[in-house]
C-alpha cells in the first residue's frame, strides 16, 4: 500500500465518520432546525474530506477540478435547500 | 455481470408488488399516485435489468432500451404531474380529496 | 465487495418503498419516494445506465419528488378523513394477494429470461459512426428512434396544456401558482442569485457532454427549471402570465423546429425524421439546441402548476 492509497484510506474513512454522525444526529436531534444542522455541517464535512481522500486518485488536473466542484456545488445546493427547510419548519411550528 | 441484473430484476418484482397493493387498498389519492410512481420505478428497473443483460459492443447496457427508459422517465413525470394538478384542483373545488361518491363528515374542512 | 454493495442497495431501495407505501403521514411518504429516487439513482449507476441514473435523479426523484411533497403540504388537512375511508380486511387481503401474483409472475419472467440476452447493441454500434455522436443513447434517442423522442416532447407539451386547462375561469391566462416572498437581502435570496449562473453553466455543460457521454436535454433542461424554480421560491422572479405569446412561442419552438427537420428529410433523404447524408449531427445538433429551452420552460412551467392569479 502506498502513501497516497494510506491517505486515501484515511480521508474517506474520516468522512464516512462525519456522515455517520450527521446522520445519528438527524435521527437524535429533538427539532428540525438542530437536525438540519447537524446534517448540513456535518455532511459538508464528510463529502470533502471524501473529496479530499479521493484526488490523489483522479487522473489529470481536469478530474481534480471537477472533484473539487461538485464539493463546492453541493454545499451551495445544500444551503439554498436548508434554507427552504428551515423555512417551511419555522413557519409550520415545532411540530414538524 | 449478469447477477446485478438479476438481483435488481427480482427487486423490481418486489417494488411493483408494493406498489399494486398500496395502489388498490390506500384510500387518498395522492397516496395512490405514489404508489403508482413506485410502481413506475418498479417497471423502469425491470426494463433497465433486461438492459444491462443485454450488454455488447462495449456498452454496459443494450443502449436501445435504455433510450426508451429516458422516454419512459419523462411521460411519467408529465402524467404524475397531471394526476397532481387535477387533484389539487378538486382540492381547491371541494375543499376535500376523496374518491368516495359521497364524502364523509369530515373534520379538517375548510 | 460489489455483491455486497448491491445487496445493501436492494435492502435500501426496498426498506424505502416500504416506508413511501406504509407511512402514516402523507408528508413522510412522499419524503420517502424522494430519498427512493435518489437510491434508485445509484441501482442505474450499477445497471451500467449513467444516462439514465441522471434522468432519474434530476426527473424520477428531483421533479416528481419536489412536486409530490408539495401536493402534500397542500392537502395536510384533509388527510385525517380520507384516512377513515381504509378498507375493509377482506379487500386488503385480495390485493395482498393480486400484489403477490403480479410479483410472483415478474420474478418468473426475470429467472426465465431466455440465455444469451437479445441485443439491439451490435446493431447501434454498426449504424453509430453515421449520426457523428458517440454516446449510443443519444444517437438512439435523437437518430434511430427519433419518433419517441419528437412524442415524447409533444407529450411534455400535452401535459403541460392539461395542467393549464385546470385553472378556475377567473385566473385563465393568468399567473400560475401563488407569489412567494423572502427577505430580498437574506441568504436564501443571497443562493438563489449565486447558484442560478453556475446551475446554467452546469446544465449547457451537461447539455453539451451529451453527444460523446452521458447527459442530454433533459437533464440539462430539468437543471434549467430548477435554477429558475429556485429564483421564484427566493421571490426574484415570478412566474409569466400563461396567455403570454413569447411564452407559447418558446414553449412550441422545439417541437416545431423537430417536426420541420423531420418534414424536410422527406425531400432530402427520403423519409420523415431521415437526415440527409453528411448532415447527421449538424441537424441533431439544431434539433437539441430548438428543444433545450422549450423542455425546461415546459418542466417549469409544469411545476408552477395551474394558473391561479388572473392578470391585471
Amino acid at each position: 500500500m502506498s502513501l497516497a492509497d494510506l491517505f486515501t484510506v484515511v480521508a474517506v474513512s474520516a468522512g464516512a465518520f462525519f456522515f455517520l454522525a450527521g446522520s445519528v444526529g438527524l435521527l437524535r436531534f429533538p427539532d428540525a432546525l438542530a437536525r438540519l444542522h447537524a446534517l448540513t455541517k456535518a455532511d459538508n464535512l464528510g463529502l470533502g474530506l471524501v473529496v479530499l481522500g479521493l484526488l490523489p486518485r483522479v487522473d489529470g488536473l481536469l478530474g481534480a477540478l471537477k472533484l473539487v466542484a461538485i464539493w463546492a456545488l453541493v454545499l451551495l445546493a445544500s444551503g439554498a435547500v436548508s434554507q427552504l427547510v428551515a423555512r417551511v419548519a419555522r413557519r409550520t411550528g415545532p411540530r414538524a | 455481470m449478469t447477477d446485478a441484473a438479476t438481483l435488481f430484476g427480482l427487486v423490481a418484482a418486489a417494488l411493483v408488488g408494493l406498489g399494486v397493493y398500496a395502489l388498490i387498498v390506500d384510500p387518498q389519492p395522492l397516496r395512490k399516485i405514489l404508489a403508482f410512481n413506485v410502481i413506475g420505478a418498479g417497471v423502469f428497473v425491470l426494463f433497465g435489468a433486461v438492459a444491462h443483460r443485454g450488454a455488447a459492443a462495449g456498452w454496459g447496457g443494450d443502449p436501445v432500451p435504455q433510450a426508451l427508459l429516458i422516454t419512459g422517465l419523462v411521460v411519467a413525470f408529465a402524467a404524475t404531474a397531471l394526476a397532481v394538478a387535477v387533484l389539487l384542483r378538486l382540492h381547491a373545488e371541494t375543499g376535500s380529496a376523496t374518491l368516495a361518491p359521497e364524502p364523509p363528515p369530515a373534520a379538517g374542512d375548510e | 465487495m460489489i455483491a455486497a454493495l448491491n445487496a445493501a442497495l436492494a435492502v435500501l431501495v426496498l426498506a424505502l418503498a416500504v416506508w413511501t407505501v406504509a407511512a402514516r403521514s402523507t408528508f413522510a411518504a412522499t419524503v420517502g419516494f424522494v430519498a427512493y429516487g435518489l437510491v434508485l439513482t445509484l441501482v442505474w449507476v450499477q445497471l451500467q445506465g449513467v444516462d439514465i441514473a441522471l434522468t432519474e435523479g434530476a426527473i424520477g426523484g428531483g421533479l416528481t419528488g419536489a412536486m409530490l411533497v408539495a401536493a402534500a403540504a397542500r392537502l395536510r388537512d384533509t388527510e385525517a378523513s380520507a384516512r377513515a375511508e381504509r378498507p375493509g380486511l377482506a379487500l386488503r387481503i385480495a390485493a395482498a394477494c393480486v400484489a403477490a401474483c403480479v410479483t410472483a409472475a415478474l420474478a418468473y419472467a426475470i429467472l426465465a429470461l431466455p440465455e444469451p440476452a437479445p441485443t439491439l447493441a451490435h446493431l447501434t454500434a454498426d449504424n453509430i459512426a453515421s449520426t457523428g455522436v458517440a454516446n449510443p443513447i443519444t444517437a438512439v434517442l435523437i437518430a434511430f428512434r427519433a419518433m419517441d423522442t419528437l412524442l415524447e416532447a409533444i407529450v411534455v407539451l400535452f401535459a403541460m396544456i392539461g395542467v393549464w386547462s385546470l385553472a378556475p375561469d377567473r385566473a385563465w391566462g393568468g399567473r400560475p401558482g401563488q407569489p412567494h416572498h423572502a427577505d430580498p437581502d437574506g441568504i436564501l435570496a443571497w443562493f438563489a442569485r449565486v447558484l442560478p449562473p453556475i446551475g446554467i453553466v452546469v446544465a449547457i455543460y451537461i447539455f453539451w457532454v451529451g453527444a460523446d457521454e452521458p447527459g442530454g436535454k433533459f437533464q440539462a433542461a430539468t437543471i434549467l427549471a430548477a435554477m429558475w424554480m429556485l429564483a421564484v421560491v427566493a421571490g426574484l422572479a415570478d412566474a409569466p402570465p400563461v396567455s403570454r405569446t413569447w411564452v407559447r412561442l418558446a414553449l412550441v419552438g422545439g417541437a416545431v423546429v423537430f417536426l420541420a427537420v423531420g418534414a424536410a428529410g422527406v425531400v432530402t433523404a427520403g423519409a420523415f425524421l431521415a437526415y440527409p447524408d453528411g448532415y447527421a449531427k449538424l441537424l441533431i445538433k439544431l434539433i437539441e439546441w430548438a428543444l433545450l429551452p422549450s423542455i425546461a420552460l415546459a418542466l417549469a412551467l409544469i411545476m408552477a402548476g395551474a394558473p391561479e392569479r388572473p392578470e391585471r
